[in-house]
């Protein structure tokens, strides 16, 4: 049998539910898995065994009463760091909230914790999830299981190295442009970045408010399905959360798909595209076909300029979100400072990452006076645009086919002096935060050895669609590779 | 007279009566132990979210309505951003380009003179934390270093500001003590300048008389009581003139209304001018405010000071003069209200609270709201001088001891034995007794001298401490000194 | 089309201290990423209203009522410098 710490979520709850192991049994052999890799890979900034050891001793003993385990009871899992963890140290990657504990949970902490959560600990991630490699963490960046060389995608990179590597079982990450779906992809995972509002954003520290959505990066689509029924559903603490009844999720894996209407927006599979991608992405075209869907091509007009509308938005928002790290009431502050323009600039100098401090500066510009017009307002129309192509397109076709991400994982160092390229990699990823609608991607292959993500795009709330797609796709694909012993974690 | 006309706008911030803060469920109450009144919320900590208190748009719409102001069916929130360690986020959710209301105007009357200012806007923000200063003045020059409370961080406002029509310190006046009776007549805010639930900024400029374009004006803040908002103002025009008339130019910047040196001293000039960067707040969703909404928080069902006033005149016959007093607090109203409904003379009430209530209040300095009298106390006492019970002279040492002790006329009556003298047999005694002691009075008054009669009332009521009825006293007398004849 | 005087200003409404050494990358950086937005603007967009909410909604309040607060020791348990209750800062001005 394999190793518990490389199972799924739901065959741990069926073993446990059968009494053929223990909570404990499977926490530990997570446990030991990070204790041989996690100095390799640097999935997480903070790890949380006892609190982990307390839950699963807990879930044993209501096995032990004969009551069924709770939803997540004995399932280790990572929570991205950008989560607020009461009593946790929460720290977004960032030297700014190093020493930060919060007061309170996140309303999907405080969810999943009723159902039974067992948490490894607080994942790695690129500062305030600004980024696409994981490069740009105060706690040093994580490794791609797959190899140890190159990156794990990001911003969620520590959630995804987590479960690719065995130190979780499942995941929860956070998506702005792609920062589940692009790790997800680079790890060889599912990740799916719900409906804007349809999971609670109180408690998930604030990146770019109008675009940021909580999701689970999982080993299959049967664990996102889980994972997501868990988490989603209306919350009277986030103004924009949707008050929609929740659908069952598990229900709607059930069924087929010929007939299915695919498109394949053609803007999405251009240049930039590795042939190894391209090639891997046909490939499930062409099964998509075999399984009796029907697959056309597709435009959304205006996606070309989605990366520039992003690149406005998010930091414009960003830079106003992070305004209240200045030392005075919570995180880094440094000493000595005479006044307080003195104690905010030096404090935000020494306390921000270059990456964060570019979009700081690139979203105060953009708002700032006589540009607002050309920029800020220039870009959400844009996204009124962007949003009237997805709409077009989805009076034709139930879902709509991607690559997740251009490439591969590329290797350290490739992209960081090049702010540019680097923010590429997210080009077909962004398009969907814009639009709000949400985004699945599983694995559809290896290129050169590494894992390609497949992305899904369905409606607004049409997740259920989704995951039906996507949980046929991957018994078609059959993709179940795992991190290559010879160049992986086991180096 | 001078060549110069005062341009006067007002920007005025006003504390909504809430329970709640605007966008957390903290108690949003005036005071308490610092940092007391606070969640992560009104914190800014790292993850939260704001949620709008409908209470806060309720009471904001109602106001704006009472203002003559149209409301926008579409209104939405902003970010304001500036950094000041009063601001737990870094930036201040207002609202900008599309406020709640918009375009109204208000009424005055200044010396005889009807003046109407136009409202701007008026829109919803909310309130920051509050900075103690520490320093010998206390003030934020000079401070070593400051001490932050958040209590008041979130505390929901609404933000008004007029049309530069006013003309002078007493309109300005005028105008904010109409709009705090108003708002106070509304339950929209307590407005209480002391405690800052009222705060009220200027800016101020000059121009040469009849000419049309605006001068460079000064904002004007830290003006809170009526009395500081018409010196600070009239100093700021002062010091503009004779700056003006020197030659001198005025520079924009913002000035700090100094109380206790009566004068106004620069606060800060820009260094660059202000860059609040607006934005549309994407953690709120928009308001839009129907018909329907705005009938259940109409102003028509709170009668308004004006209104008020005129009833005052109308229905208990009081002189404009007298109405005006008694609608410049709500609180006043209810008491004059309450008192007269007791059935006693609308006028004799109206006397004895401009009189002897207000001196008390004004010589203690208390709201009414504290005094110990109650409305029905001060119309007992009233009925008792109407009955005759008491003498309008002693009623001013009974109500004395009402304010003082707030116990019910009778009581005290009864406790001090002050009730008036009408028995006519005990007077009789007295009124012989008096006489017997001053025979040459007889002579005096058959001889014509009526004062006579006045000096042997004078006895009498001496003889009585001032109990006896002096009407009943007077008869008598007259008749007795008859008979004797 | 964005030079270091650019920078520092934005640099002071963000309260970031910039080492020269950044002032000169970031000059070149958000110019390369400005000049990469420039297409943007060539979009005729004037009867196209901006989207601030993806999905629409309005009028999401709460009712009037108090819960309880946290504690003053809890309010102040992540601050760096405090004194009787308060946060402390330095000079203002
Ligand atoms: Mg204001
Ligand atoms: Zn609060």
């Amino acid at each position: 049998m394999r190793a518990l710490y490389s199972l799924k979520a739901w065959e741990l709850r069926e073993l446990l539910r059968r009494r053929e192991v223990s909570a404990v049994e499977t926490l530990r052999s997570v446990l030991d898995r990070v204790e041989a890799v996690e100095k390799r890979v640097n999935s997480f900034i903070t790890l949380t065994a006892e609190d982990a050891r307390r839950a699963a001793e807990h879930a044993d003993e209501r096995l032990e009463k004969g009551e069924t385990p709770l939803e997540t009871a004995g399932l280790p899992m990572a929570v991205k760091d950008v989560l607020c963890t009461r009593g946790i140290r929460t720290t977004c990657g960032s030297r700014m909230l190093e020493n930060f504990v919060p007061v309170y949970d996140a309303t999907v902490v405080e969810r999943l914790r009723r159902g039974g959560l067992t948490m490894v600990g607080k994942a790695n991630m690129d500062e305030f999830a600004m980024g696409s490699s994981n490069e740009n963490s105060f706690f040093g960046p994580t490794r791609n299981p797959w190899d140890l060389d190159r990156v794990p995608g990001g911003s969620s990179g520590g959630p995804a190295a987590a479960v690719a590597a065995g130190e979780a079982v499942w995941a929860l990450g956070s998506d702005t442009g792609g920062s589940i779906r692009q790790p997800a992809s680079l790890c060889g995972l599912v990740g799916l970045k719900p409906t804007y509002g349809l999971v609670s954003r109180y408690g998930l520290v604030a990146f770019a408010s109008s675009l940021d959505q909580v999701g689970p990066i999982t080993r299959d689509v049967r664990d996102c399905a889980g994972l997501l029924s868990l988490i989603a559903g209306y919350d009277p603490m986030d103004s924009t959360s949707l008050e929609v009844d929740v659908p069952d999720y598990q229900a709607a894996l059930e069924g087929e798909i010929s007939g299915l209407k695919v498109g394949v927006p053609h803007e999405l599979m251009r240049e930039g595209l590795t042939p190894g991608v391209e090639e891997a992405v046909r490939r499930s075209l062409r099964l998509f076909q075999e399984l009796g869907a029907e697959v056309e091509e597709a435009t959304l007009p205006h996606v070309d300029y989605a990366l520039s509308a992003y690149y406005i938005i998010a930091p414009a928002e960003a830079s106003s979100n992070l305004a209240r790290y200045d030392g005075v009431r919570y995180g880094f502050r440094v000493e000595g400072a005479g006044d307080m323009m003195e104690l905010y600039g030096a404090t935000r100098a020494a306390g921000f990452g270059p990456e964060v401090k570019r979009r700081i500066m690139l979203g105060t510009y953009a708002l700032s006076a006589g540009y607002y017009e050309a920029y800020y307002s220039q870009a959400q129309k844009i996204r009124t645009l962007i949003l009237g192509d997805f709409n077009s397109a989805f009076e034709k076709f139930d879902v709509l086919v991607s690559p997740t991400s251009p490439t591969p994982a590329f290797k350290l160092g490739e992209k960081v002096e090049d702010p540019l390229a680097m923010y590429m990699s997210d080009v077909c990823t962004i398009p969907v935060n814009l639009a709000g609608i949400p985004a699945i991607s599983i694995p559809c292959g290896l290129d050169g050895g590494l894992p390609v993500g497949l992305q899904i795009m369905g409606r607004v709330l049409d997740e259920p669609t989704l995951l039906r797609v996507a949980r046929v796709m991957e018994e078609a694909l059959g993709f179940d590779e795992q991190p290559d012993p010879d160049r992986g974690v086991e180096s | 007279m001078s060549d110069y006309e005062a341009v006067i706008g007002l920007e005025i911030h006003a504390e909504l009566k809430t329970d709640s803060k605007m966008f957390c469920s903290c108690d949003a109450s005036f005071g308490g132990d610092p940092n007391t009144k606070t969640c992560p919320v009104c914190l800014g900590h790292p993850g939260v979210l704001p949620v709008l208190n409908r209470k806060a748009v309720e009471l904001a719409m109602r106001l704006a309505l009472a203002l003559n102001c149209g409301i926008s069916p579409h209104s939405i929130f902003h970010r304001k951003n500036y950094f000041y360690p009063d601001m737990p986020k870094n930036y201040q959710i207002s609202q900008y380009d599309l406020p709640l209301g918009v375009g109204g105007y208000l009424d005055i009357e200044v010396e005889g003179e009807k003046v109407r200012v136009g409202i701007t806007r008026a829109h919803l923000e909310e309130d920051t934390g509050k900075s103690i200063h520490i320093s010998e003045s206390g003030r934020i020059h000079g401070a070593v270093y400051s001490l932050e409370d958040f209590n008041r961080a979130g505390v929901p406002l609404l933000e008004i500001v007029t049309e530069p029509e006013l003309r002078s310190p007493e309109q300005a006046r005028v105008f904010v003590q109409e709009l705090k009776s108003i708002m106070e007549h509304l339950e929209v805010s307590d407005c209480k300048m002391e405690e800052g639930s009222l705060r009220c900024d200027a800016n101020v400029s000059l121009r040469p008389c009849g000419s049309e374009e605006m001068g460079v004006k000064a904002e004007v803040k830290n003006m809170n009581s009526f009395r500081a908002l018409y010196r600070a103002l009239d100093y700021e025009i002062r010091r503009q003139e004779e700056l003006l008339e020197s030659g001198g130019e005025v520079v924009q910047e913002t000035r700090h209304w100094d109380a206790d040196a009566n004068v106004t001293t620069t606060l800060r000039t820009k260094e660059y001018a202000y860059d609040y960067r607006y934005f549309p707040e994407p953690d709120l969703v928009p308001l839009e405010l129907d018909e329907s909404f705005i009938e259940n928080v109409s102003a028509g069902l709170f009668e308004m000071p004006a209104d008020r006033r005129k009833r005052f005149c109308e229905e208990y016959g009081l002189p404009e003069h007298d109405a005006v007093l008694l609608t410049s607090s709500k609180a006043m109203g209810n008491f004059y209200d309450a008192a007269v409904g007791e059935g006693v003379d609308p006028k004799a009430v109206s006397n004895w609270m401009m009189g002897e209530l207000s001196a008390f209040l004004n010589a203690h300095n208390i709201e009414i709201e504290n005094v110990r009298i109650t409305p029905v106390q001060l119309a007992m006492m009233i009925a008792m001088v109407e009955k005759g019970v008491i003498s309008g002279k002693i009623a001013k040492t009974v109500f004395e001891e009402m304010l003082n002790t707030g116990d019910d006329p009778d009581v005290i009556v009864d406790r001090k034995g002050i009730t008036q003298i009408s028995d006519e047999d005990k007077l009789e005694e007295i009124i012989v007794e008096a006489v017997s002691e001053n025979p040459n009075s007889i002579e005096d008054y058959r001889g014509g001298k009526k004062k006579a009669l006045g000096f042997l009332v004078g006895q009498v009521m001496r003889k009585t401490k001032g109990r006896a009825n002096p009407q009943l006293v007077n008869e008598m007398l007259r008749s007795y000194l008859e008979e004797q004849g | 089309m964005i030079g270091v005087e650019d920078v520092e200003y934005v640099a002071w409404l963000a309260r970031l201290e910039l080492s020269d050494e950044e002032k000169r990358m970031f000059t070149r950086q958000l110019g390369q990423v400005l000049e990469h937005a420039q297409k943007i603007k060539s979009l005729h967009t004037d009867e196209v209203e901006p989207t601030s909410h993806v999905v629409p909604m309005s009028n999401v309040m709460r009712e009037d009522r108090t819960l309880p607060c946290i504690s003053q020791e809890e309010a102040l348990s992540n601050a760096s410098w405090r004194e009787k209750g308060y946060f402390r800062v330095p000079r203002i001005l």
